[in-house]
């Protein structure tokens, strides 16, 4: 008999479905149409999903191959799709928070016209289709197929408002960042087909593939692997994009570039852990990128004074954590971290957004201030959120934090001394956020001050159930100090993760790490307390301002790499092309011209002279012949 | 007789013919000259055929191989026939235009 997973094809096709409906009909369907089939369409996907993490959670695993996809002499790329842990848990993670999302949009971007309201909840659920074909693919093909589609919607969604020429100039930055390491997962992709001549999972991670392959293919095909990964879930280099990517709408930078799209990296990471186990190389380079990440990311947040870029530059660190939980080996911390902080990012970006609504579109903090007396749900949520991410037990961060710091503890003290400090600066500059925005007095203009209003039911109940998911959602990986078997999380995924070889750290010392790392944490907040409760407008100086600039980043990418292309494009259109190529078309055109105007001459009319080119033509191909045949 | 002689005739003959068809300017001679060409060929066929005849008799008294060149020649003749009959007949249109065999006169296609 069939698996029953069989039908498993219906989680990524129903929010497809939902795309062309809403795409095709974005002009004839009335809003709430649109809503309800944006909505109904992932709320499908999440209760088909739920009943999958059932069916694996009870033993059964399943690689659906549906038909070939590409087949090249011996080489046959199935269509497949595979459920197992790690994917079950990613659907789960997708569709549940993406329906939050959906449904927090459908008042947020309720000001649109139908036709761009309509657009908007198209782009959303194709990104949902392609994000499900990512996690669900049961090859790298079908990974990168959903991995490009996520890419596209990014780009769409970032560049949502058209009309505005920055936000297309950021929806490009972000499509190209992309483009960069998508070339390098490509390649590993050819790598991989030249020296396996598979892609799908199941055998490129089988034993024997695995000891074919050679140490330095390996750390190739993993580093290349881990440039796609960077581009995608925006590490250094190729961070950049991320900030500039809020340019979409607010449930979009939630659900796009906090929640999903970014993790896909450590998903892919994850994914592979068995390829990533056989190469310390990559392992340390990921290791030092990550944390580098989560440091450099965690300083600029701290001076950012747009509610969102602080977001933004805090989702670019905590992913910086996970790379350094992937590099050292703890691949289910990062997967634990993956699943926390989307519930608490997603929550605090939609916090974001309903104080964005409130305040009418004003998204700096320091014209805001007070907002906690109005925006009373949105500020404990939001104030959960800050917890959950700074780390204090029992909210979900702590846990999932916990296990990254112990397992840089257990590589190497230093680590874990610098991610401890990054750590520190994210409790600091999100509670400095806090407290700016909803502490203190009412900074902007009177106007604001009386538009000034608590969202709707359609957004505060999502932001209500993230911060319930924010505070419980760390239950399910509790370290095993406090509790025998309470790491339900890594119970789960251990057929797909290679155990990590056990703690090597003394239960006293875990406790020890955990008392400083939340007494460190409470201080800080403390600390962010007495400085911005009664938050005063000032200018930032010195150092403050290289990191309010971001460390010039930005300029140095544009004076080093942008500027010489784009010197170098303007001197291939108005130089060369003009010079070079152009003569060198006309040349042909003027060529043929002489050439004809010169032949016509031998058209006489006279028939002696016709008949005498024939008779010398005859002789010379006879000529020819004659000495050919020698 | 060796064929060389055959050959050399010929020779003689299609040359002749070409330096008669660029040389003089009258149809009628140049229509001549392609007859003396079309001759020429003839010949060789002609030559060429009796020579493998002989050869493939040597062997067999009986056989007809190698005769076919000769067959070809009659066709040739006919053709050429209804060729010289459709060619004098132009000649003939081209006097009562203008007045003139001259072909150079003939170089209206140009225009």
């Amino acid at each position: 008999m069939q698996n029953v997973l069989q039908i498993v094809y219906l989680i990524p096709l129903l929010p497809l479905i939902g795309f062309l409906v809403n795409g095709l009909g974005r002009k004839h369907l009335s809003k709430s149409m649109i809503s309800v089939i944006g909505c109904g369409t992932i709320l499908a996907s999440f209760v088909l999903s739920i009943w999958v993490f059932l069916q694996v959670k009870g033993g059964n695993t399943h690689v659906a191959d549906y038909f070939n996809f590409i087949s090249v002499g011996a080489l046959k790329i199935p269509f497949a799709l595979q459920i197992d842990q790690l994917s079950s848990l990613f659907l789960l993670i997708i569709t549940g928070v993406g329906f939050l999302i959906h449904v927090y949009s459908t008042s947020y971007m309720q000001e649109e016209k139908t036709e761009h309201f309509g657009r908007y909840f198209a782009y959303l659920n194709l990104f949902i289709f392609s994000m499900l074909l990512l996690v669900m693919g049961a090859n790298f093909v079908i990974m990168f197929i959903g991995w490009e589609g996520v890419g596209l919607c990014s780009y769409l969604l970032i560049g949502y408002w058209f009309k505005k020429q920055d936000y297309n100039k950021a929806a490009n930055k972000a499509f190209i960042m992309n483009r960069i390491g998508d070339l390098a997962f490509l390649i590993a992709i050819f790598w991989l087909i030249a020296k396996v001549g598979s892609v799908s999972y199941t055998e490129v991670f089988s034993a024997a593939n695995l000891a074919k392959l050679k140490a330095t293919d390996i750390t190739i095909i993993t580093l290349l692997l881990f440039i796609g990964a960077t581009g995608k879930s925006a590490q250094i280099p190729l961070y950049t994009w991320l900030p500039d990517a809020m340019a979409g709408p607010t449930p979009v930078s939630a659900l796009i570039h906090a929640a999903t799209m970014v993790t896909a990296g450590i998903y892919m990471i994850a994914r592979s852990n068995l390829l990533y186990s056989m190469s310390h190389i990559t392992m340390d380079i990921i290791t030092y990128v990550g944390l580098a990440t989560a440091l450099l990311a965690a300083t600029i947040a701290l001076k950012q004074n747009d509610i969102k870029k602080v977001l933004a530059y805090s989702t670019v660190s905590q992913l910086g954590f996970m790379f350094l939980a992937l590099g050292c080996g703890a691949y289910t911390a990062a997967v634990f971290h993956v699943m926390t902080h989307a519930f608490f990012k997603a929550l605090m970006f939609l916090g974001s957004g309903s104080v964005i609504h409130a305040m009418g579109g004003e998204q700096d903090i320091r014209n805001m201030g007070g907002l906690s007396k109005k925006l009373k749900i949105t500020f404990i949520t939001f104030l959960i959120g800050c917890i959950a991410i700074a780390g204090i037990p029992p909210f979900s961060g702590f846990f999932s934090k916990d296990a990254i710091l112990l397992s840089a503890f257990e590589k190497s003290p230093v680590l874990y001394g610098i991610a401890l400090f990054t750590a520190l600066l994210t409790a600091f500059y999100m509670f400095r956020l806090l407290f700016i925005t909803f502490t203190g007095k009412f900074r902007g203009t009177q106007e604001q001050e009386h538009h000034l209003h608590e969202s709707p039911v359609s957004m505060t109940v999502p932001l209500i159930i993230l911060a319930v998911l924010s505070i419980i959602g760390g239950f399910v990986g509790i370290p095993e100090v406090f509790m025998h078997g309470g790491d339900k999380l890594g119970e789960f995924l251990s057929p797909v993760i290679a155990s990590h070889d056990g703690h090597k750290v003394s239960h006293s010392t875990e406790y020890m790490l955990m008392g400083l790392s939340t007494g460190l944490v409470i201080i800080m907040i403390i600390f962010a307390w007495i400085k911005f409760k009664n938050y005063q407008r000032s200018e930032a100086t010195g150092f403050g301002k290289v990191l309010e600039n971001k460390w010039y980043v930005d300029e140095l990418y544009e004076s080093i790499i942008v500027n010489p292309l784009n010197k170098l494009g303007s001197f291939f259109s108005s130089i060369f092309e003009k010079s070079v190529l152009d003569d060198m078309v006309n040349g042909v055109g003027k060529m043929v011209n002489y050439g004809s105007r010169q032949m016509r001459l031998l058209q006489s009319g006279q028939v002696g002279n016709y008949v005498l080119l024939m008779v010398v033509s005859m002789v010379i191909i006879f000529v020819i012949q004659f000495f050919l045949r020698k | 007789m060796p064929i060389n002689y055959y050959i050399f005739l010929a020779l003689a003959l299609f040359s002749i013919g070409i330096v008669g068809v660029l040389t003089r300017r009258n149809a009628i001679i140049i229509f001549m000259c392609i007859e003396l060409m079309l001759n020429a060929v003839n010949l060789l066929l002609v030559a060429f055929s009796k020579m493998h005849y002989l050869k493939n008799a040597a062997a067999d008294a009986m056989t007809t191989a190698g005769t076919d060149g000769q067959l070809f020649v009659f066709f040739i003749m006919v053709v050429a026939a209804a060729e010289v009959s459709v060619g004098l007949a132009i000649i003939v249109m081209m006097y009562r235009n203008i007045h003139s065999v001259d072909i150079n006169f003939l170089n209206r296609l140009k225009h």
